[in-house]
């Protein structure tokens, strides 16, 4: 079997779209509420689950033939902890600008079910290289939904992108805003990413049928 | 080789082996970068209270320290006088910058500690900034601040952070929109009294225009780190008001 053969490639294509790990396999809500009221929270989250994922995943399939599965769970745990303390310990010592914008997410990448899931379902009992793309592949799938999400709500919410006022300036009322336009301060809020997540899953149930469930 | 890894006895010593491996790696690179660590800590420290004296590479909405490097010569330029104010004395010290605040506010509750109060004194443009390093609760873990005020007790700047607010909600205290609203606004009401500045909702008055209403525009969806800073700045500020008072009646 080749390096990136069909089966392979399909690791890293499905959790973009029949597999998310967010609209079908329900992992990684929490998180997806919790930063994405910006654009550029969503996107630092999803390089640092990137890199966790992928190495947390070859990490755990290298040990899977050891690991007593009474306490596979726990192991799991220390493992994400020991990758996400050293990671924090390196960036402070070496780029110490980037470790404070970072350390907000150390919490939530530790706590991050999408994480678990995915060592759980897949790394105990797969291959280092299969374990690796499906760690990534699903980060990615992961980091579709936050940016599309943080997108939205950054827009509509603050009228920025990226920080960068898009709309015109809602204290002048210049651009949109000279129109009688205002931002909705309901979707900085928690439950308006839950709704966003919620259409996403609508309208892709709505394009591809076979994920309605009877 | 097949070893049965469902035994009790293997799942014990698994567990254990697992636990010194991962203990000595964190130990071993803990203490290996631990010096650095605290020489970054300290710098972003000296960045920090230059920061509150308006000493900063800011540009359009920007919130930019001064290099790294650069820090400490021009911490030592800018701050002529560092002292800690505990109880009636007012103590010299030349370290007082690395007092932990974290560490006084604990002890604090002993009602026989006295508790200290660094306070930096700096020379800017031909006056005197006075820079306080206080510290509070946010929603979910600590937020602090270094306040540069005046002989009046009029802020002149300030520098927020903190340690895991929300992205986009209360981590936007650290947001320029919301630290230069506190420039100009006076920690006192208008008989002189101790009043803060308090984040409202009902403030509206988004560009901060009125300087004399103890009141900034608070951020949507960020209310409980909001009244935080509120409830920080009257906290801890309010401490360092006989030391204003017996400066003004000297």
């Amino acid at each position: 079997m080749g390096l990136l053969s069909k089966k392979n490639r399909q690791l890293i294509t499905d959790p973009l779209s029949d597999n998310n790990p967010i609209t079908v396999q329900v992992l990684g809500i929490c998180s997806a509420l919790a930063i994405t009221a910006e654009l550029e929270a969503s996107v630092v989250m999803s390089v640092s689950v990137l890199f966790v994922m992928g190495v947390g995943n070859v990490v755990i399939s290298m040990i899977r033939n050891i690991v007593p599965s009474k306490i596979r769970i726990i192991v799991q745990l220390t493992v994400i902890a020991t990758l996400v303390i050293i990671v924090d310990l390196v960036l402070k010592a070496f780029a110490y600008e980037l470790s404070k914008t970072l350390s907000v997410f150390i919490g939530l990448i530790i706590t991050n079910c999408i994480i678990m899931g995915r060592f759980e379902a897949f790394a105990l009992g797969n291959g280092l290289w299969r374990s690796f793309l499906d760690g990534i592949g699903n980060a990615f799938g992961y980091a579709v939904i936050l940016i599309i999400v943080g997108f939205f709500r950054e827009l509509l919410g603050s009228g920025t992108l990226w920080g960068i006022p898009v709309l015109g300036d809602p204290i002048d009322k210049t651009g949109l805003y000279a129109f009688g336009y205002e931002n909705n301060g309901f979707m900085l809020l928690s439950p308006m990413a839950l709704i966003v997540v919620g259409i996403i899953i609508w309208v892709q149930r709505a394009r591809s049928k076979h994920l309605i469930e009877e | 080789m097949a070893i049965n890894t469902e035994k009790n006895t293997y799942t014990l010593l698994f567990a254990i082996g697992l636990v010194v491996i991962v203990g000595t790696l964190l130990a071993a690179i803990d203490a290996s970068l631990k010096d650095k660590i605290r020489v970054n800590k300290t710098l972003e420290k000296q960045q920090n209270i230059l920061y509150a004296i308006g000493i900063n590479e800011n540009e359009g909405n920007s919130v930019s320290f001064i290099a790294a490097e650069k820090a400490e010569e021009e911490f030592n330029k800018y701050i002529t006088k560092q002292v800690y104010i505990q109880g009636n004395d007012v103590v010299e010290d030349d370290k007082a910058y690395l007092i932990d605040v974290k560490k006084e506010k604990a002890l604090a509750k002993d009602p026989n500690h006295k508790r200290k109060l660094p306070l930096f004194i700096a020379e800017k443009d031909g006056r005197n900034l006075y820079v306080a390093p206080i510290r509070g609760k946010g929603l979910w873990d600590a937020i602090w601040a270094y306040v540069s005020i005046d002989e009046d007790m009029i802020i002149r700047g300030i520098y927020f952070d903190h340690k895991a607010e929300t992205p986009g909600l209360g981590a936007n205290i650290k947001q320029r929109f919301f630290m230069d609203d506190f420039i100009g606004e006076s920690l006192l009401d208008n008989e002189g009294n101790f009043k803060g500045v308090t984040v409202s909702k009902t403030n509206l008055d988004p560009k901060n225009e009125d300087k004399y209403d103890n009141e900034v525009d608070a951020i949507a969806g960020s209310t409980i780190t909001g009244d935080g800073v509120t409830a920080m700045i009257r906290s801890d500020l309010s401490l360092y008001q006989p030391y204003f008072n017996s400066l003004n009646n000297n």
